[in-house]
């Protein structure tokens, strides 16, 4: 009797098929992952000249350095993530499949996370060159602080690069509004950081990564709820 | 009521003002340890205060637009945004002014200074965000979301702040006040409150008559918008 009518498609697999579809843009072109690649490891060798040769001085801050990197790739990696869609109106044919817009969130705040995770897997030994440290903890710690922290950047990221992505002067106003945002997260992330390099002798680690989880919580929950709100139209 | 909020609101203000300031700077009795330097708090503190109650109504406000769109709630949104900012930088100003000569340094990186300048960045991205938008619908949305957000960000910093720093100092200790310290702040805080509502009915008046000329006249709009989003597509009231 209904079964002339297609069932909805439902929001998992509404989001892996354009997790999929977008990875497999990313994949063909590497465009967004080579740019932001060179560009944090530009910043951390630009860190270095900045502070001149100290040794001391670089090691000791590496952990904040390290996202500070990562938060600059960031900026291009979001600001890049809705260009594909601005094209061709390409937001509109999604939205018309019918993709839920919750999907659309989800897709492209999971597609982000993993982008800056790649990355900050790609930093950690550059770092550990540049800056002569030395994983004191866990290389485990330091995997979840790496994941938790690109979650934690990708969810208020994906939003506000929905809304910045079609105003005008976008490159200025997606940092403007992402980066007092972010406070939070980059603080926990480069404290957790600089726990894993330099020893956490007053196991500090599980609150900083506590309060990223936190983070996490309740900013995928508020992009999920809000998302919809931004490209209805 | 027109009349009173021109001429009466203000004139209320300057008076409970003006009254609490000479209760402040003459009458109260200077600050034992700080002496005089002490009286800005009947400037500073109001200031602050009003500004938390100027952002509070726009936190409301963005949720209610969200909720059910009109531009009477968007106007209030801005209003309430840009004289919360307004108000907040001369709190902090006035709060740097005393820390000169009490702590011998402008600014320190104590938690509830770090997290009033990361809320008056937060809202200063709105406002930018704001006069970005063209389309009059899509601005008053995405500001909406985007206050929401940052208000919610707010708890979050202060305790992160807090946690941050807690490992270098203690929280200073709260200090006994003075019965006629607290009359003169208290009344302080109502002259600026008084002010601050009658520069919030005057703001929200210019923001809607703003919006109301936007959607009657969108020829004014630049063209691309102006062909999308017309005055008989507008959804909202």
């Amino acid at each position: 009797m209904s079964t002339s009518r297609p069932r909805p498609i439902g929001l998992l697999t509404a989001t892996l098929a354009l997790l999929r579809k977008d990875l497999l843009i990313e994949w063909r072109t590497r465009a967004r992952l080579n740019a932001i690649i060179f560009f944090a490891l530009a910043t951390l060798l630009m860190f270095s000249f900045a502070l001149g040769p100290d040794t001391k001085l670089l090691e000791k801050n590496a952990g904040g350095y390290f996202w500070l990197a990562i938060l600059f790739a960031s900026v291009l990696a979001l600001g890049e993530s809705f260009r594909v869609e601005s094209e061709n109106a390409c937001m509109d044919g999604i939205r018309l499949a019918p993709a839920d817009a919750r999907a659309i969130f989800l897709s492209k705040a999971l597609g982000n996370t993993l982008l800056l995770t790649a990355l900050g897997v790609l930093l950690v030994p550059v770092m550990v060159a540049l800056y002569g440290v030395r994983i004191v903890t866990s290389v485990v710690d330091l995997g979840l602080i790496l994941l938790l922290g690109s979650l934690a950047l990708s969810a208020p990221g994906t939003v506000y690069a929905a809304i910045s992505s079609n105003a005008r002067a976008r490159d200025v106003l997606l940092p403007l509004l992402l980066f007092p945002l972010v406070i939070p997260a980059l603080l926990s992330a480069a404290k957790a950081t600089t726990l894993v390099l330099q020893g956490d002798p007053m196991r500090q680690f599980d609150s900083w990564a506590g309060l990223l989880g936190g983070f996490n919580l309740i900013y995928w929950g508020v992009g999920f709820l809000l998302f919809p709100r931004i490209i209805e139209d | 009521m027109g009349k009173f909020i021109k001429w009466g609101l203000p004139a209320l203000a300057l008076v409970v003002l003006a009254a609490g300031w000479w209760l402040g700077l003459v009458w109260a009795p200077p600050d034992r340890e700080m002496g005089d330097v002490q009286r800005i708090m009947y400037v500073h503190v109001p200031l602050q205060w009003v500004a938390m109650v100027a952002m509070a109504i726009n936190f409301v406000v963005a949720i209610s637009y969200l909720m059910k769109a009109s531009w009477k709630l968007d106007a209030a949104a801005e209003a309430s945004a840009e004289i919360g900012l307004v108000l907040g930088t001369a709190g902090m100003i006035t709060g740097a002014i005393w820390g000169r000569p009490t702590w011998g340094v402008y600014w320190s990186w104590d938690p509830r200074l770090t997290s009033q300048a990361i809320m008056l960045v937060t809202y200063t991205g709105y406002l930018v965000l704001r006069r970005f938008v063209e389309d009059p619908e899509k601005r008053a949305t995405w500001s909406s979301v985007v206050a929401i957000i940052g208000a919610i960000n707010l708890p979050i910093v202060w305790f992160s702040v807090r946690w941050w720093r807690s490992l270098h100092q203690v929280q200073s200790t709260p200090k006994t006040v003075d019965p006629e310290m607290t009359l003169a702040l208290r009344v302080s805080a109502f002259g600026m409150l008084f002010l601050t509502i009658w520069f919030l009915v005057q703001r929200y008046r210019q923001a809607l008559a703003e919006r109301q000329a936007e959607v009657a006249l969108p020829d004014a709009l630049p063209s691309d918008l102006a062909a999308a989003g017309g005055a008989n597509s507008s959804r909202v009231a």
